[in-house]
């Protein structure tokens, strides 16, 4: 099997399966994240967007696959879904904020120099004169502003959001959409799991529709189409507590897709879909979005 | 001398008397921040579960050497760290949680220990490693009680930010660092040696006390991190001395005493505490404009 190759600053994810307890949640995935994109993770609940995020951060363990990352470890950043995170804890949102300084302070050296970085990120999400309270007192809008600036003060090539404007107000997501074109224009990439189809439409350029399946990963226009959607809707709900072994050849250096693989999970695309994985990781390195596009087509 | 400094001082007159407090005040200043970062990471009662896993440590120790307090000290260690380490192990590799884990093992380590006290010993025996001897600390129960206490301190300023960020957003310091697994580690091993400490002076059975008590009181008097551990310290200070001043007047084994007044502590800090007491939250204060 010859080593996989990955562009600087980029991700790709080569037969990547992910999933628990053998149980795959993300299938089969194979493409690029590019630096700089702007990527939105859509699809229905329990499609595999959470799972893809704690894959691509390195949270949970590949079932079968690769994740190359074009970037060191600490250069990527990640926004779990809030209810993950201890409010009751007796901490000011000064020091929330300052654990994005991770990589500068460590455990041990002291952040006081850092105060003026952390009053500005603060400043930049709007929690001028917050600094001192504690986290457990701020409403949900103010506590996902206050990660974002922690986000701000972590200063990540590649930044992973998991739904980070569930149940906030649209003032706040106004303003969070603003720092994340801030980004994009920074030149950073930033994938985020989200559900508002509107939202994505407006503000992120790519999308990648997933199923536990790839659907589709394009240009958004071309894939939220109401066929990809369907697709992805049906495809959604087939755990199977019994199912089988995966039968799919997973060899990336093989010398061709086996034609006769019988997949077990029985959605009539999967061969489909899957074929064009091996296809891409035979023959390109380089350029993305014409490919990804294709598993659009094949559905 | 005034007058009414001399019951406090009165049973300080003793040697003996001398050096329980000194061992209290030890245990004082490293078991309650401890505890206060157990309490803020809702493992209260994980530490009453370790302390029981030190018995059977204790015991062999005792089998082996008698009642000789640094055989039963290594015992204790190993014991409880052994579970420590087995809990957090099966965790991490199985889908079982930590609390669930945890008590599978304290459980089998404590019937081990019970079993082992039975097999050689009297009554007496017994009682001493449940209730400790606090009032007979010797030079090296002194000097260990001592060393475990500055190994904490400085262990908690070492591990503060990681074991915070543990606390709070385990996930994100995942993400970061590898940090987060050692200090989770070290602090199961902190929480290990501070209870060995409180056995020397209160037994296995309420070395617990002067670790969670004081912490959990504190809750009612300060609000930042900083501010508990502080008040975490100051009220395990007042327990000590408070428990060692009654046991002597009357006559009262003195771990129970010092336990009880922390206790007591608790109690009245319950009612009115500054920070959500009973007291202060029936009577309805004019709310602010903004």
């Amino acid at each position: 099997m010859s080593p996989l190759q990955v562009t600087p600053g980029a991700v790709r994810l080569a037969g990547l399966t992910l999933g628990y307890d053998r149980h795959p949640a993300v299938h089969h995935l194979d493409g690029t994240i590019p630096p700089g994109d702007l990527l939105a993770l859509v699809g229905p609940n329990g499609a595999g967007k959470s799972t893809l995020l704690k894959g691509l951060v390195g949270e949970i363990p590949c079932l079968d696959g690769q994740i190359l990352r074009g970037v060191p470890r600490e250069a990527l950043a990640y926004l779990p879904q809030a209810d993950e995170i201890d409010r009751s804890f007796p901490l000011s949102v000064l020091d929330l904020a300052g654990m994005g300084l991770w990589h500068s302070s460590g455990p041990w050296r002291s952040l006081r120099g850092e105060r003026a970085r952390i009053l500005d990120a603060l400043r930049a999400v709007g929690l001028s004169g917050f600094e001192e309270r504690q986290i457990g007192t701020l409403s949900g809008g103010q506590f996902q502003r206050a990660l974002f600036a922690r986000l701000i003060l972590q200063d990540a090539a590649v930044i992973l959001l998991d739904e980070p404007f569930t149940g906030i107000d649209a003032r706040t997501v106004e303003d969070l959409l603003g720092l994340i074109g801030h980004w994009h224009r920074q030149g950073r990439t930033v994938v985020a799991a989200l559900h508002d189809l509107a939202q994505v439409r407006a503000h992120f350029p790519s999308t990648l529709l997933i199923a536990r399946e790839p659907v589709a990963w394009g240009p958004t226009a071309a894939v939220l189409t109401p066929e990809n959607l369907d697709r992805a809707a049906r495809l959604s709900e087939a755990w199977d507590e019994d199912a089988a072994v995966c039968a799919r050849d997973h060899a990336h250096g093989s010398a061709a897709p086996d034609p006769a693989h019988d997949h077990a999970h029985g959605s009539a695309q999967d061969g489909a879909a899957h074929d064009h994985g091996h296809d891409h990781a035979h023959t390109h390195g380089g350029h993305r979005h014409a490919h990804h596009h294709r598993h659009g087509d094949a559905a | 001398m005034t007058d009414w400094l001399a019951p406090l001082l009165d049973p300080f007159a003793f040697g003996f008397m001398r050096r329980a407090l000194v061992g209290c005040l030890a245990l004082s200043l490293s078991a309650p921040p401890i505890g206060v970062f157990l309490m803020l990471r809702r493992m209260s009662l994980m530490s009453e579960a370790m302390s029981h896993a030190i018995l059977p440590g204790a015991a062999a120790g005792f089998l082996v050497a008698g009642l000789s307090l640094p055989a039963m000290t290594l015992g204790g260690l190993v014991a409880g760290l052994v579970v420590a380490l087995l809990a957090g192990l099966v965790t991490r590799t199985t889908a079982l949680r930590e609390d669930a884990s945890l008590a599978a093992f304290y459980l089998i380590s404590l019937a081990a220990g019970v079993l082992l006290v039975s097999l050689r010993g009297s009554q007496i025996d017994l009682l001493h490693i449940l209730f400790g001897t606090v009032l007979a600390l010797d030079d090296g129960a002194l000097l260990l009680l001592g060393a475990i206490s500055t190994l904490t301190l400085f262990a908690l300023a070492v591990l503060y930010r990681p074991l915070v960020m543990e606390c709070v957003d385990p996930l994100f310091l995942r993400t970061v660092s590898r940090a987060g697994g050692r200090a989770h580690y070290a602090f199961l091993g902190l929480v290990v040696v501070n209870l060995v400490a409180g056995f020397q002076a209160l037994g296995t059975l309420l070395a617990v006390g002067l670790m969670l008590l004081p912490a959990i009181t504190a809750r009612f008097w300060a609000r930042g991190l900083g501010g508990l551990i502080a008040s975490a310290m100051l009220i395990g200070v007042m327990a000590s001395v408070g428990g060692l001043v009654l046991s002597y007047h009357l006559g009262l084994p003195s771990g129970p005493a010092i336990v009880l007044v922390a206790g007591l502590l608790y109690l009245v800090s319950m009612l009115a505490g500054p920070q959500g007491g009973l007291l202060r939250r029936l009577v309805r204060t004019r709310h602010l404009e903004a």
